[in-house]
């Protein structure tokens, strides 16, 4: 090519937005120092007193540490079973579907809720799960004691996970939908001369077609493991249910901007970008070699 | 393709016509219950009578939106972020997403910059180190601190980067020869060419300013700065957990909250996204699976 002149020009295209993200996301990585120190707020990061792996120590020790631990990742696991098995089944059953204007309605409809911010779907939830709410309306109506949904460390964590699949199966489906409109016609031609049924089809055709697909996202789902939703449950909880719904997100905020402990939050927080990192690296490599995935 | 017609097969497209149908009306019935709630008699609201359709029907919680400055002081201010953080967005998005479609004899530090984009979007300082940084740039309470941080949408600009690697070359090649510049080329070969994807990026980041509400919590000392988001977090929907002690008082509270009020409120704020939803959807299918698939 006798195009190479151009590099200076393309520098420059680049340079804005790569000072901002010196700025934004580059800069701030030196605040990470304070997980490793003694932080004093009127030194300042670059003069208080490192004290090694301390905070890190502290944080082993905290009872509720472990619970919000353990929230964080039973809550996500359940979230992308959930969401990954209702956006495959509602992607198969659209793809049964040969009416045009049917299978856009539907489409447009079901993505919406994914548009629409946690705040105003946790507003909508508490509204309708609240004890006069509308559900409780039905719960009486069949017969059985109203439930207090969202103050119940049985219910919460199922509240949790019913919003999100609410809000984000349809949408989760555009992958699926995409790999099964890539399904050559003539595949399902040949199976039904030779007789096969529709549900052999779906086994035999559709299933295999799109089994890598459905590996990739199963996979890439790992490298999220520790973030169970931040904004979701942020908007949805109380103190009562921090037992079953507090996760490392809404914990770091509480005990770092809420109560002050920067270094303990900070602590917490690296904590948890290093084992993503780890689990991102991971799932890239397992995305790699088994349904050759790259990122660019 | 040959469609059975056989009966067994009739019946199961009924029974998965259905199944699509009850699915989809999931997803607009809490909808279609707010709105209802919004415009009904607050005393029917509390008696449970109301579901998908307004009873007794009033305008009396717009009525009082409407003169609530601090509602449409807070719409003001996502009306602002969106417009400003959107156009940020949309401009270093393009910009830089062509330099990064080049081929690598093209422009060699390609890889470089994109590793370290990727990079920035992984691995990022933290909470409480972004806040601390956003304060001593002296940022707190400015739209500043609500849009800058976010200025490029990495991942937003790695469909766009892909989009641009999927054009046929043959467009570079001949723009050259009757000697196009690479910002001539851009605007007036791969934006018109790319307009899908461009609309759905657009959609992504407009959704994404207007729906944003833990920046405007944690940047903002007065409530008067607080975008529409973080205003309903606060007013309608979080009247702080921590003053929440008993299971007595979660009800109380419920009791007294005014349903049909905050119904609206609800209402008003996810309305600019069911207006301008329709029209930017058509795109965005195509958008995202044209920029995530490659050959």
């Amino acid at each position: 090519m006798k195009n190479n002149g151009f590099s200076t020009i393309y520098h420059l295209m680049l340079l804005p937005g790569i000072i901002l993200l010196l700025i934004f996301s580059i800069y701030p990585m030196h605040g990470i120092l304070m997980a490793f120190q003694d932080f004093n707020p009127a030194k300042g990061v670059w003069e208080s007193e490192l004290i090694g792996l301390d905070n890190f120590k502290y944080m082993f020790t905290l009872p509720d540490a472990k619970d919000v631990f353990v929230n964080t990742i039973t809550i996500s696991a359940m979230k992308l079973t959930a969401n990954l098995l209702f956006a495959l089944v509602f992607a198969l059953m659209l793809n049964e579907i040969r009416q045009r204007f049917v299978k856009k309605s539907i489409q447009t409809v079901v993505y919406l809720p994914h548009f629409l911010s946690w705040v105003l779907v946790a507003g909508i939830f508490k509204d309708m799960f609240s004890l006069d709410g509308f559900i409780n309306q039905i719960v009486s109506f069949l017969g059985f004691q109203e439930i207090m949904f969202f103050s119940s460390n049985t219910w919460f964590p199922a509240i949790l996970v019913g919003s999100e699949v609410w809000k984000e199966f349809g949408f989760g489906a555009i992958v699926f939908l995409a790999a099964l409109t890539g399904i050559s016609p003539s595949l399902y031609e040949a199976a039904a001369i030779d007789g096969a049924s529709r549900t052999r089809q779906l086994w035999h055709i559709t299933l295999p077609s799109i089994a890598s697909v459905i590996v990739l996202l199963a996979v890439l789902s790992l490298r999220s493991v520790l973030d169970a939703g931040f904004d979701q449950v942020f908007n949805m909880y109380n103190k009562l249910v921090y037992p079953s719904g507090d996760i490392i997100d809404t914990y770091v905020y509480r005990i770092g901007l809420v109560k002050l402990q920067f270094e303990l939050a900070t602590a917490v927080g690296l904590l948890k970008s290093v084992v993503s990192f780890i689990l991102i690296i991971i799932s890239y490599q397992l995305a790699y070699r088994f349904a050759n995935y790259r990122i660019f | 393709m040959v469609v059975s017609r056989t009966a067994g097969s009739k019946i199961a497209d009924g029974i998965i016509l259905i199944a699509l149908l009850l699915m989809a009306f999931l997803c607009i019935a809490p909808l279609l219950h707010v709105a209802a709630i919004s415009l009904s008699d607050s005393a029917k609201v509390s008696a449970g009578l109301v579901s998908f359709l307004p009873l007794g029907i009033n305008f009396d919680s717009y009525i009082k939106i409407m003169n609530d400055s601090r509602f449409y002081e807070a719409f003001g201010i996502s009306v602002q972020r969106v417009l400003l953080g959107g156009l940020i967005n949309f401009v270093l998005c393009v910009l830089m997403a062509y330099p990064l479609s080049r081929e690598k004899s093209e422009f060699k530090p390609r890889n470089l910059y994109m590793w370290f984009l990727i990079f920035t979007m992984m691995f990022s300082a933290g909470l409480v180190p972004t806040y601390i940084t956003i304060k001593s740039l002296h940022l707190m309470d400015t739209i500043w601190a609500l849009v800058l941080p976010g200025a490029v949408p990495v991942f937003n600009l790695i469909l766009l980067v892909n989009f641009f690697r999927n054009l046929p070359k043959e467009l570079d090649e001949a723009a050259y020869m009757d000697g196009a510049g690479p910002l001539y080329l851009l605007f007036y070969v791969y934006i018109p060419l790319s307009l899908p994807a461009i609309a759905t990026i657009t959609l992504f980041s407009i959704v994404g300013h207007w729906n944003s509400f833990f920046d405007g919590l944690i940047y903002m000392n007065y409530p008067e700065n607080f975008p529409l988001q973080t205003y309903i977090s606060q007013v309608v929907i979080n009247i702080d957990p921590n003053n929440i002690t008993n299971v007595n008082d979660v009800s109380a509270l419920a009791a007294i909250s005014n349903r049909t009020l905050s119904a609206a409120k609800i209402f008003l704020s996810m309305l600019p996204i069911l207006l301008i939803y329709p029209f930017l959807q058509r795109y965005f299918i195509t958008g995202i699976t044209l920029g995530s698939v490659k050959e």
